[in-house]
């Protein structure tokens, strides 16, 4: 694998352009964690015309719903969620400016057109590592939606987050890259 | 006439969710161990690396493996002459499950209706419960804690006879690669194969409840979750990012059919394969 790169919040759409699948990253500073209910909410408001709880432009979305932190922690076990769960609101989300995604699995062409467009990466954290992941978050706040539970809206200050680049803004899809050498079928 | 009290159930059900969503069995951690030794991608390496220092981390501190703790399904097997005392068994079990993802720092999965609602229950309740009567006088007790990532990715075939072993094949490999990277691999494959379509599908279920290592008794079966573990991890889905290691084993439980089908019925579950067993 090629070097680390380090990413630090908040993502700049030239910063995200550079990024090519494959890289291995490494983020810094404040990302926020919205799943299926939160998606739902907030493209709800928008297409009412309201405004949403926190400004989405140049930040980074991460699709989880932690456990409940164990007393003294700052957050439970915190691994990606499905992200082609949320395709269906994703279109919508990157207009209001989000410049990279955290989560795992594949994502609809729609959301790779809109990706393009936007100067967006989707980078992946693995699936099931989230006693590990839960080693680089630092402080877990919710900003909106509590009554969702796990699935509230939620600032987290991480360090050293470890992520890999599976679809850069320009398409190109890991999943697929990947794949391809060991498929032998 | 033997007897237990609702209040031990309650009790030991607790401390299987905890144990269950902690400690990552012992058979898939070696298969996962073994997974980064034969792993040809150098990416894939590093995801397995990943996984397997994370049930480490789990293990050692008592935190989830996962965030998804899951859905709750419990196989119970109930003696005949067993007597339970003191209230409502499937409120027992209901109530161990509420009381094990609260103090266990769990998370709560479940709402409680589907589609208009879906208000969240609060406490992972209720169960998926399957009984099945049995001589004798004891109580075993199956639980695994079921995500959502990789029971998203299942399905079933009402093959007819005529497609025999080359259809069920395909009908697996189809499912399979239709999943890809997104049910969390390595998967742990379940299949169900025979009685009707709701048969097959808790006959996938109850496949993943066997240790990894040990294969089906019947030797046509075991040579075909041989087969199918080869083609699978032929596929290059392998550990989330492309690679050799797609899954870890395949379980096949079957079943006695009608003269005119041929069900199958797939579960994947994720890497991170969770149960625990009791005996009362």
């Amino acid at each position: 694998m090629a070097e680390t790169i380090r990413i630090t919040t908040p993502l700049k759409e030239e910063d995200s352009r550079k990024l090519r699948a494959g890289d291995s990253v490494l983020i810094t500073g404040t990302i926020y964690s919205a799943r299926d209910a939160a998606h739902k909410v907030m493209t709800e408001a928008l297409a009412r015309g309201e405004k949403l709880p926190i400004d989405w432009n140049n930040q980074i979305v991460y699709y989880l719903g932690p456990t409940p932190a164990k007393p003294g922690d700052p957050i439970g076990s915190c691994g990606p969620t499905t992200a082609g769960r949320m395709d269906a609101y994703t279109p919508t989300m990157l207009e209001q400016g989000i410049k990279g995604m955290i989560g795992k699995g594949s994502r609809a062409p729609e959301v790779v057109e809109s990706m393009k467009k936007n100067g967006v990466t989707y980078f992946a954290a693995v699936g099931g590592a989230a006693a590990l992941i839960a080693k680089s978050v630092k402080k877990y706040t919710v900003i909106a939606y509590p009554e969702l539970g796990p699935e509230a809206l939620a600032a987290l200050e991480v360090e050293d987050f470890p992520a890999i680049v599976v679809i850069d803004s320009e398409g190109n899809d890991y999943y697929e890259i990947g794949q391809k050498p060991y498929r032998k079928l | 006439m033997r007897t237990i009290n609702v209040e031990q159930i309650t009790a030991e059900v607790a401390q299987m969710c905890k144990e269950a969503a902690y400690y990552l069995p012992q058979d898939v951690y070696e298969a996962l161990k073994k997974g980064r030794e034969t792993e040809e991608s150098p990416v894939g390496q590093v995801v397995l690396d990943q996984i397997i220092r994370n049930s480490e981390i789990a293990r050692a501190e008592d935190r989830p493996i996962c965030q998804d703790t899951g859905m709750t399904i419990i196989f119970l097997e109930v003696g005949q002459d067993l007597h339970i005392e003191g209230g409502d068994l499937t409120e027992a079990i209901n109530a161990g499950v509420a009381k094990g993802y609260t103090e266990g720092y769990l998370r709560k999965s479940v709402v409680a209706e589907p589609l208009f609602d879906r208000k969240n229950t609060q406490n992972n309740t209720p169960a998926i419960i399957y009984t099945k009567i049995v001589p004798g006088d004891q109580l075993k007790i199956e639980l695994t804690c079921k995500g959502f990532g990789s029971e998203n990715k299942g399905g079933i075939k009402m093959l007819v006879p005529a497609d025999g072993v080359e259809g069920v094949k395909k009908a697996v490999l189809d499912i399979i690669q239709h999943a890809s990277c997104n049910p969390c691999p390595p998967m742990v494959v379940g299949v169900g194969i025979g009685g009707t379509m709701d048969q097959a599908a808790y006959l996938s279920k109850r496949a993943l409840m066997r240790k990894i290592t040990e294969r089906n008794a019947h030797p046509d079966y075991a040579a075909l979750e041989n087969e199918l573990l080869g083609l699978i991890n032929k596929t290059g889905i392998g550990p989330q990012l492309g690679g050799t290691t797609s899954a870890l084993a395949v379980n096949i439980e079957w079943g006695p059919t009608h003269i005119a089908g041929l069900p199958v019925a797939v579960t994947i579950c994720c890497h991170a394969c969770r149960h625990s067993h009791r005996v009362l």
